[in-house]
């Protein structure tokens, strides 16, 4: 009990009105599409795009928490986050750009060629 | 009095707006046929996002999210959709797993509830003092997170650097060419049966995605 009062406490010290839960359930929801839309679409680069949107709203979860805790790690981790995705954007797009120039309108079931 | 009441609202309204923005984009992602205007749904979110950092003082990480994200990540993606030309609408009428996206939607639903029941508990830590140190206190956002970034995490952000060259030569290896008549060119098509010519060698070099 005593613990969420300072928690609220520092969340007044970073004038920041709105609460913290408000914030994560913009990150839930945010995380939830991108699940689901990872699921439903066969369009690789489509399905790739709704990986950046759960990575995205977990950095929003982290930078929530960071403010929340009042602790700059959460800030910290963000940055690693957005640096593997950059690294992971790079690669994966090389990968579709490598499988659509052996075969055209690939859709992700096309990848059962790679049975061996 | 007066001011606390409205720099109150202000958080409310900046706050409400921004998650309806992302929260449009995301569904546009997800809904639209075409890639491009999922790409431009997907700058929506990012942007979305961006004021929500902003919102929480994360001043630094707003600015990459729109400079990086926004400006170079998107950029490659709108990059590798004009260059491969599959800017055209998704057969959805194709659907090989039946009940696959109804599926889909109850385990959205499903992790949406679990989510819920989650933001119900009111403690979220076990009250151990911060190791990184303190987001409040004297000084700007990009002080505290350089200052934290280049003592306390400087192992970890020495190694992005060998994860960045690593991927800047995956990138190149992958969408090299091989020399035909080699293993792996053009020459010997696993599924020729419907492979069209292949597009003029792209090259989306990494060179978008400085960090």
């Amino acid at each position: 009990m005593a613990e969420s009062g300072t928690h609220r406490a520092n969340a007044r010290s970073a004038a920041v009105s709105v609460p913290g839960a408000w914030y994560l359930s913009v990150a839930a929801v945010l995380f939830t599409i991108g699940a689901v839309g990872l699921l439903v679409r066969r369009n690789i680069l489509i399905m790739f795009m709704c990986v950046e949107l759960m990575l995205n709203a977990v950095n929003l979860t982290f930078v929530t928490f960071a403010r929340m805790l009042d602790d700059i790690g959460g800030q910290s981790l963000v940055f690693f986050v957005m640096v593997v995705a950059a690294a992971e954007v790079v690669v994966g797009l090389g990968i579709i750009v490598a499988i659509f120039r052996r075969r055209a309108d690939a859709t992700a079931d096309d990848f059962h060629i790679l049975k061996g | 009095m007066l001011l606390a009441t409205t720099t109150h609202y202000a958080d409310w309204i900046v706050f409400l707006l921004a998650a309806v923005i992302a929260v449009a984009g995301s569904i546009g992602v997800v809904t639209s046929r075409h890639p491009v205007h999922s790409v431009l749904f997907l700058i929506q979110t990012l942007f979305g996002v961006a004021i929500l950092f902003v919102a929480q003082g994360a001043h630094f990480l707003a600015a990459v999210q729109v400079i990086v994200y926004a400006g170079a990540i998107v950029v490659l993606f709108l990059f590798v959709i004009m260059l491969l030309g599959v800017d055209r609408a998704e057969a959805r009428a194709a659907d090989p797993f039946r009940g696959q996206r109804p599926l889909a939607l109850l385990v959205g639903v499903i992790g949406l509830a679990e989510f819920g029941l989650l933001l119900r508990s009111t403690t979220w830590s076990t009250g151990a003092k911060s190791v990184a140190g303190p987001l409040s206190g004297p000084g700007s956002n990009v002080e505290k997170l350089g200052r934290s970034l280049f003592t306390t995490y400087l192992l970890p952000f020495e190694v992005t650097s060998a994860l960045l060259v690593i991927a800047v030569v995956a990138a190149v290896i992958l969408t090299k060419r091989p020399p035909p008549g080699e293993p792996g060119g053009d020459a010997e098509n696993l599924d020729t049966v419907d492979a069209v010519e292949p597009v003029p060698a792209p090259s989306p070099t990494a060179d978008d995605v400085k960090v």
